[in-house]
């Protein structure tokens, strides 16, 4: 019975294939707008993480910190949860650090009065604790400390960046159920047309006997075949432009330092399941309603 | 109208009515058929053959009275059974009803794929109709294609190709010229002849007359005594 079905999905496909041909079409256009800010997510997204990987704490001491008292807090920090190793620097070893970094201009340090520069403490975190919601609750953790007079740890550029992520995120959600929405009901449409063409077709086939799965199972597995013919071709674009545009990219950006990557096999399957879900979706409705009134 | 004793009865309508809004098609109809009966069913246009043929493979339901085919309510027929219930008749109409985007041979093998048989016995079942009534060489060939009495003779091996226990045949000459009219009407004398039931509705009273068989008569819907009929 199965083979059957799939004899006349396949049969039925090649006759109506311009109607057909508009369903892929739309599926892979869908496709493509869709998974562009997927693959942009992706990529930015594990740009993010590799940048906070590197996000090293730094904590700044009020000037007046009695010298005593700091090997105390260096103990408090690095009992917190997230804390791989607090190292203490000096205000006199951050002169010198600065000193060596600004080498040209040591002169205008060596005329100064008295070292500007505070005492701190430089965190690294363990890396399960590296997740941005982990870092801030542990920031927050720390300023609490009365000695403490500020903290820094990029987050203003990183929130700012991750702000401009989550607006990407919801773009791309919500193009992505506006194109969903869209393939669905042109497939519905395109296969409500099938139905009304075949109408007389279908009243013969129940009039001989034939029951509703019968006629729906080839619908469905014809719009099944459409959806990842649509999924396939998206995809396919969407690597072709990758390639190209990745190739352009390339000649100006340092090799390593940005490492784009296209889909994963995992998410291709995935992309493509959603695809063929389009098409089953499209043929459900419309069968529904058509069956029930035919 | 009865033949026979009842417990022989294949189809048994009891009180039936088809009322379409104030018009009524069909008007207490009381009617039974035997096991392998050949029975007719005569009247003039818009009398109600049609009806009475769409109530039987549930094309329609009747607005009021009880049908019993082989013992099976019709009213009392949910709606996944419908199909196998129509399993049970093979139809044949006046304007054929073929898929005219399907060969001969998939429009014939539509009914033993709908029952759910193997791709074997299905090619099997439908080469074995095709020569039963001469269309084995045409298989390959699409409706449009063949003559009227040739579209007939595939539809009537559509027909019996699920082994029906009843033949309803709507009109089966109507479309068609003497000698194709007396082609088909041969087949289905040769289907009652082998064993099966089958019921004939037709206005041509000439061809009841050459044909043979019980004759019942509907005239604006009810069914008339032999005594009344002009």
């Amino acid at each position: 019975m199965i083979p059957l079905y799939f004899k006349h999905a396949f049969r039925d496909i090649f006759k109506n294939r311009l109607l057909n041909a508009s369903s892929v079409i739309t599926i892979a256009f869908s496709v493509v707008i869709t998974s562009s800010f997927i693959l942009f997510l992706v990529n930015t997204t594990d740009m993010l993480n590799l940048w906070k990987k590197e996000i090293k704490i730094m904590v700044y001491l009020h000037p007046e910190v009695p010298g005593e008292i700091i090997p105390e807090i260096q103990k408090k920090i690095s009992g917190m949860y997230g804390v791989q190793d607090v190292r203490f620097i000096s205000k006199g070893e951050a002169i010198e650090i600065l000193k060596e970094q600004m080498k040209r201009q040591s002169s205008l340090l060596e005329n100064l009065k008295e070292n500007p520069l505070p005492d701190a403490f430089e965190i690294r975190m363990i890396p399960s604790s590296r997740p941005w919601e982990k870092i801030e609750s542990l920031a927050a953790q720390i300023d609490a400390i009365p000695q403490v007079e500020e903290i820094e740890y990029g987050q203003k550029w990183l929130t700012r960046f991750s702000y401009i992520i989550k607006m990407f995120k919801l773009t791309g959600f919500a193009l992505g159920i506006l194109f969903f929405i869209a393939s669905v009901f042109i497939v519905a449409n395109t296969v409500r047309l099938v139905l009304y063409t075949r109408r007389e077709e279908i009243e013969i086939m129940r009039l001989v006997g034939a029951s509703d799965g019968f006629i729906k199972v080839p619908f469905y597995i014809e719009c099944i075949i459409q959806g990842a013919l649509g999924g396939i071709i998206g995809l396919t674009i969407l690597y072709l432009v990758f390639v190209s545009v990745l190739s352009n990219v390339e000649q100006g950006v340092t090799s390593g330092f940005i490492n784009v990557k296209f889909f994963s096999f995992g998410i291709m399957s995935l992309i493509l399941l959603c695809s063929m879900f389009t098409g089953w979706l499209g043929c459900f409705l419309s069968l529904k309603q058509f069956l029930k009134t035919a | 109208m009865s033949n026979g004793n009842s417990e022989n009865s294949l189809i048994r309508m009891f009180h039936v009515y088809r009322r379409y809004g104030k018009y009524s098609a069909l008007f207490d109809i009381n009617f039974d058929v035997q096991k392998n009966e050949l029975v007719f069913i005569n009247g003039p246009s818009g009398a109600g053959k049609t009806t009475l043929l769409k109530l039987l493979y549930l094309g329609e339901p009747a607005s009021e009275g009880q049908i019993l085919i082989d013992g099976i309510n019709l009213s009392r027929l949910s709606k996944n059974k419908i199909p196998l219930m129509r399993r049970n008749f093979g139809i044949i109409f006046q304007e054929f009803k073929l898929i005219p985007t399907k060969t001969v041979f998939e429009n014939v093998a539509l009914v033993p794929e709908a029952a759910g048989k193997s791709w074997r016995l299905v090619q099997k079942k439908v080469s074995s109709v095709l020569r039963a009534v001469g269309m084995e060489d045409k298989q390959n060939a699409f409706p449009l294609t063949l003559s009227g009495g040739e579209q007939q003779r595939v539809a009537i091996a559509r027909a019996v190709a699920g082994d029906p226990k009843i033949i309803l045949a709507d009109e089966p000459t109507g479309s068609l010229d003497a000698e194709s009219a007396g082609m088909i009407m041969e087949l289905l004398k040769g289907f009652h002849t082998r064993g099966s039931t089958v019921i004939i509705a037709t206005h041509d009273t000439e061809l009841i007359r050459k044909t043979g068989g019980r004759t019942v008569y509907l005239k604006q819907g009810r069914m008339q005594q032999p005594s009344t009929l002009q």
